[in-house]
């Protein structure tokens, strides 16, 4: 049989019941645009997650203080609270560390803030010049905290576009220059920064930034540090930088066993490759639920070819008997369940997209469909067409023309 | 030439065994029309699909034009069926939803026959077989039933075959449209010399022939030339 032959025969077959061919080709369809689909959903939250933590600051190292352990029962002080790291420790990693390009020591808390008859609540962050190199942060308005307002512990703030907003109003200018009061205390404002856009619970745009000291002397009231965050020179060194602050932490913490470390050092690539783990995972899981729903549609394929089988039974003996092969019957069904999936896959791919497309349209996640899966989509669904085609097919190739044309 | 020598065929074993075919031998030379007869049960529906190499005999042998085909395996059998047999059945003779040309185009689609030349000795065939241009593109479910019988001749026709084998092909017409395809197969037979066997289990039938076959019970009880052969004169 020839190509062209072989077209034809599976056209007429297939185009004989339109509604059956119709429906069990539906199937094909809902599983490979929803395998498109939600791959492209994984993708795009992948992605989302991966962008907003690099925005957070390139080759950044966080260090953090630990659960301080002590030894036998004694009582176990909570992280968050634990109070390990001091401004001798910033200052010794910049001097002592190879490869930091900058330091930044960080003191927060959650206070409520007022301005003239309006009021939030929010993070403020004690925070040294250097904060802006490390964390990509940029200013659109005024200036941010400088060493010397540093040292002397100076009532300035810079504030995000988010507090400016509640504490002004989104319309206002001149909001460099007010003053706002945090804990009851007047603070001026000299910069606002430029809006990031929220990533998770926590939006980078709503939060007050003063200096270090002043976060020190006027609320914590103490010289622990709640963040110390390193930036590395490069990508490159990041392991090696990570590696001597905890030494260096070590030793000046006089802890001898790297278990019983009071501090914890997060490498930025360490959270990067984590969620990247996760959201792969939540990709396959996207994939996996659309691969089950390309199996049923498998099935409903085979169960199609079967019945068509059981009906043309007559149908295949007329032509074996007039010298059709093993062959030529085989490769007649196979190419119509492959023909169904093919079409199918094709319907699919598209409907796929576009449901990819109107998701971005939504403005959930911006979703990304990649060629790798399109094609394997593709892929499957022929390759579908050919596992689940080829039991019947081979039911109707090894038919006994004799029994074949009895067959009631 | 189709030579049978001492054919047997039986069904089951032990017990059970059944003897469908009993040392049946004859021989029929080219250009012979001939009709096997017998009752329902007689073995010559088995005696058909051995000729018509549908089936293999348990023991003896079958020379089809000089080749032993009681041995070959199932793709070597549709091979000859293919080359060398063409079949008229009783129903179910033509592919439903499929039109007359391409229905008798069939067999050469299988023997690899180019596609210009297919629809050429289609055509052929569909007027040996008496029919006109108009029924050529008619779905087969759209023509009357002596026209089924006619098409399927003329598919029987279409690889020039060794022999034509019609297994009561007048089984599901009335009396009138059945001699209309006995007289067709006559006039191949006289006109082109067509080998033709008449599977039929009628009498009347079985007189259009120029020798009939008498089974019973798995045996050959007559074989002799028909001297009253009946001819029905031809009708187009």
């Amino acid at each position: 049989m020839k190509i062209n032959d072989i077209l034809h025969e599976t056209y007429t077959a297939l185009s004989a019941n339109k509604v059956r061919s119709g429906l069990t080709m539906l199937g094909i369809v809902i599983g490979i645009s929803s395998v498109i689909a939600m791959v492209s959903i994984g993708t795009g939250a992948s992605n989302s997650i991966s962008s907003s933590i690099q925005s957070l600051g390139s080759n950044l190292i966080q260090i953090t203080p630990g659960a301080q352990r002590t030894q036998g029962f004694g009582a176990s002080g909570g992280r968050g609270n634990a109070r390990t790291l001091t401004n001798a420790d910033a200052a010794a990693i910049a001097k002592e560390v190879a490869n930091v390009t900058a330091v930044d020591s960080q003191v927060s808390g959650r206070y409520q803030i007022t301005a003239k008859g309006t009021n939030t609540n929010t993070s403020v962050t004690g925070v040294t010049s250097a904060y802006p190199q490390i964390r990509n942060l940029e200013i659109a308005e005024g200036s941010f905290i400088s060493d010397e307002q540093n040292n002397s512990a100076a009532k300035v703030a810079v504030i995000g576009p988010t507090v400016s907003g509640d504490l002004f109003g989104t319309e206002a200018t001149g909001v460099v220059g007010q003053v706002i009061r945090i804990k009851g205390m007047e603070f001026k404002v000299i910069g606002i920064t430029v809006a990031k856009g929220g990533t998770g619970f926590q939006s980078q745009d709503d939060v007050i930034f003063i200096p270090v000291m002043s976060a020190e002397r006027y609320f914590s009231g103490s010289q622990y540090l709640s963040t110390i965050a390193v930036q590395a020179a490069s990508q490159d060194v990041m392991t090696q930088v990570q590696e001597d602050i905890t030494a260096l932490l070590l030793s000046r913490h006089k802890i001898s066993d790297p278990t019983q470390a009071d501090f914890s050092v997060l490498n930025q690539n360490d959270v990067l490759s984590a969620a990247s783990g996760i959201t792969s995972t939540l990709t396959y899981l996207l994939a996996a639920i659309g691969g089950i729903s390309l199996l049923v549609g498998g099935i409903g394929i085979m169960n199609m070819m079967l019945t068509t089988v059981t009906e043309r039974t007559r149908e295949i003996g007329l032509r074996k008997a007039i010298g059709a092969k093993k062959y030529d019957i085989s490769t007649q069904f196979l190419s119509e369940a492959v023909a169904l999936t093919i079409i199918g896959g094709i319907i699919g791919i598209i409907l796929g997209w576009g449901i990819a497309y109107l998701v971005n349209l939504s403005g959930l996640v911006k979703t990304s469909v990649s060629l790798s899966s399109v094609l394997l989509a593709f892929g499957v669904s022929a390759v579908t067409g050919i596992v689940f085609g080829y039991y019947p097919a081979r039911r109707a190739a090894n038919l006994n023309p004799i029994e074949a044309m009895r067959y009631e | 030439m189709i030579e049978i020598k001492n054919i047997t065929k039986t069904y089951g074993s032990g017990d059970t065994a059944f003897q469908a075919l009993n040392e049946v031998s004859f021989t029929i030379n080219d250009g012979e029309f001939v009709a096997i007869m017998g009752p329902s049960g007689s073995g010559k529906s088995t005696l058909m699909h051995i000729l018509g190499c549908l089936d293999t005999p348990t023991s003896g042998t079958y020379f089809l034009d000089g080749r032993d085909v009681s041995t070959l395996d199932d793709e070597t059998l549709a091979e000859i069926r293919n080359d060398k047999v063409g079949f008229v059945f009783q129903a179910f003779n033509l592919l439903p939803r499929t039109t007359v040309l391409r229905n008798v185009m069939l067999p050469l689609v299988y023997a690899g026959v180019p596609v210009e030349e297919r629809e050429k000795r289609a055509v052929v065939a569909l007027h040996s077989a008496g029919l006109t241009e108009t029924h050529f593109n008619h779905k087969s479910n759209e023509i009357s039933g002596g026209q089924v019988q006619r098409v399927a001749i003329a598919r029987a026709l279409v690889n020039n075959p060794s022999l034509i084998l019609a297994d009561e092909p007048t089984g599901n017409l009335d009396t009138k449209t059945g001699n209309i395809v006995l007289s067709t197969f006559q006039r191949l037979n006289k006109e082109q010399g067509c080998t033709i066997i008449l599977i039929t289990h009628e009498h009347d039938v079985a007189e259009y022939a120029e020798r009939i076959i008498t089974v019973r019970d798995g045996r050959i009880v007559s074989d002799v030339k028909n001297t009253a052969q009946r001819i029905q004169p031809s009708t187009i």
